[in-house]
């Protein structure tokens, strides 16, 4: 009996070194590329060279850092070039979303299951699709090359998401604090600002970071709309770089740019993980 | 009880429609109209009819892309739901540790495309990449290998890049299916002597058929669109076997700068995409009760 017992208590913890051990393996493969880059990014060249594989090396250095400066209009312009498109693009989705929201959650008004209906429809039909026409509507509107018209086109396909979560935000909003709020007189707007607003504010925390994340990221569009060496944002500094100068890459510089580059996503997401997995999660049982 | 003021609602939508208008509706019907013409950037355009259409048909480089874009949908989709499965199940623990993991598998997906495909760029390359030097100290190789140079190497460093990237998101959407299922449903069948397989089989399965469906859907989708990867990996090579779609699209449009060819290649895209999704979602809608 008391063998038997041992015996189950033998292989609960073998069970429990294998979970750890799988735990441990796989986490591994997901973090060691990143890991990696980000430390032969400090290495000096020679030193990457004859060994990538270590994670440090003796000689701490940012030379890769200060090549990048010489990369094109320098990485600080890039960083601030898409600092700039993804906070506009933030500000954008949220101020366009947030009340448009609000509008399909609070209001009856002809046409709106329709007006609805084909808001979500932008989300069956990917931008990438329809990049050529949009081309032209940036060309006459005089947007093309400009961080401007980027932010316009990722506010636009960041909207279907946004006002889908957006409304479900006010939907939560009871209404008996709605009709509580009108008798005593408060006007619509000071509905919106003092109730609604502050009921939905982690839904807008999950719009404006869902809109962070994919305009910074955003690949395709930037490498086909912006074509001033002053207006590229990240990661078409990071292409032009691993294309090289006369066949030659840098390497090192290529890992500094991998690494600012990834960092702020890496951060924003760790600090607002809450808000990120509520937006996946709306997304999956839509 | 009646609203007050129901058309203060349509003002509240007007700006989100203004948006949607001019870069979405807008583009869409342009799109069409784009694909029946001669449209080069500078200059006129010409109606041509379907002529676009006819030379589509006869693309060879167009069907040899839109061939591998179909083998890499299928190979990544099925290597992403073979390694995010077992991933959800090994986070799919009332521990603290588990939670812990569950996030580090998830970081890869935050970053972008570009930078991950930059990232593997530099880990794949011959001369100073972390896996040649790898391979070639634990004695596994004699050269330093270089994947990019034939197709079914570089296929298979692009689907293992993409694993990594994006596993974890199929995981968090499993795992959410996997979290649905009812406790008491499991212990009543343990105690009615059913083994771990069974119960996996017959009662975890079938009631994440509607995760397991997204997850399908969401990476047949995304992956039908890839770029960013081969624009920068593969860059298209070795000779155009790896261009996808969307780089003909890009080639077209924007390399060759016949747009309105690029138009007509998009909105066939478009058709096999919606056609895609909307099959995808009748069959998330109809429930696993009357299937």
């Amino acid at each position: 009996m008391s063998q038997a017992i041992h015996d189950s208590e033998g292989a609960a913890w073998w069970k429990t070194v294998l979970l750890h051990l799988a735990w441990i393996l796989a986490a591994l493969f997901f973090l060691a590329p990143m890991v990696w880059s980000v430390a032969n990014s400090f290495k000096p060249a020679a030193a990457a060279l004859a060994d990538p594989v270590s994670l440090f090396s003796e000689a701490f250095s940012l030379e890769n850092y200060r090549r990048l400066e010489h990369v094109g209009a320098g990485w600080h312009v890039y960083a601030g070039n898409s600092v700039m498109v993804a906070l506009g693009t933030v500000l954008l989705t949220v101020g366009v979303a947030v009340p448009a929201g609000y509008g399909f959650s609070k209001f009856r008004f002809p046409g709106q299951t329709v007006l609805f209906v084909v808001t979500m429809a932008t989300l069956m039909i990917p931008f990438q699709s329809i990049l050529t026409p949009l081309f032209l509507v940036l060309k006459f509107l005089k947007l093309q090359n400009s961080l401007l018209g980027l932010v316009l086109i990722y506010a636009t396909f960041q909207l279907p998401f946004s006002i889908f979560m957006m409304r479900n935000a006010f939907d939560a909003v009871p209404k008996a604090l709605i009709e509580a709020a009108r008798i005593d007189g408060a006007s619509q707007w000071t509905i919106l600002r003092r109730i609604m607003v502050p009921i939905a504010l982690p839904g807008v925390a999950t719009v404006a970071l869902f809109a962070f994340l994919n305009s910074w990221n955003e690949f395709l569009a930037a490498l086909i709309f912006l074509s001033d060496q002053n207006k590229f944002t990240l990661p078409i500094m990071l292409v032009n770089v691993s294309s090289g100068i006369f066949g030659i890459i840098d390497w090192g510089a290529l890992q500094a740019g991998v690494t600012v580059t990834m960092i702020p996503c890496l951060v924003l997401f760790l600090l607002l993980q809450r808000y990120y997995v509520r937006g996946l999660t709306a997304g999956a049982v839509k | 009880m009646r609203e007050p003021t129901q058309w203060l609602g349509l003002a509240f939508i007007t700006p989100s429609f203004i948006l949607i208008g001019v870069f979405f509706l807008l583009p869409l019907a342009m799109t069409v109209w784009m694909s029946f013409h001669n449209w080069p950037l500078l200059g006129r355009a010409s109606f041509i009819g379907l002529e676009n259409y006819q030379e589509l048909l006869g693309d060879q480089q167009l069907w040899r892309s839109i061939g591998f874009t179909a083998l890499y949908t299928v190979l990544v989709t099925a290597a992403l739901f073979a390694v995010s499965f077992p991933l959800a199940l090994l986070v799919d623990k009332p521990l603290r540790a588990a939670g812990l993991f569950r996030t580090v598998y998830f970081l890869p997906v935050v970053i972008g495309f570009g930078a991950a495909s930059t990232l593997w760029l530099w880990l794949l390359n011959p001369d100073s990449g972390v896996f040649a030097r790898l391979l070639s100290d634990l004695g596994l190789v004699q050269s330093a290998p270089r994947p990019l140079e034939n197709f079914w190497p570089a296929l298979g460093v692009i689907i293992l890049m993409v694993v990594w990237k994006s596993a974890g998101f199929s995981m968090v959407i499993l795992l959410t299916g996997l979290q649905s299922v009812p406790s008491e449903l499991m212990e009543a069948a343990k105690i009615d002597g059913a083994n771990a397989w069974n119960r996996f089989r017959r009662i975890t399965l079938p009631l994440m058929r509607n995760s397991i469906l997204l997850v399908l859907v969401l990476n047949v989708t995304s992956s039908m669109l890839a770029f960013d990867q081969f624009f920068i990996i593969t860059q298209g090579g070795p000779q155009n076997s790896t261009i996808s779609a969307v780089f003909s699209i890009f080639l077209a449009s924007f390399t060759s700068y016949r747009l309105g060819y690029g138009a007509a290649l998009s909105l066939v895209l478009l058709v096999v995409l919606v056609a895609i999704s909307s099959i995808q979602l009748a069959f998330l809608r109809t429930r696993p009760e009357e299937s």
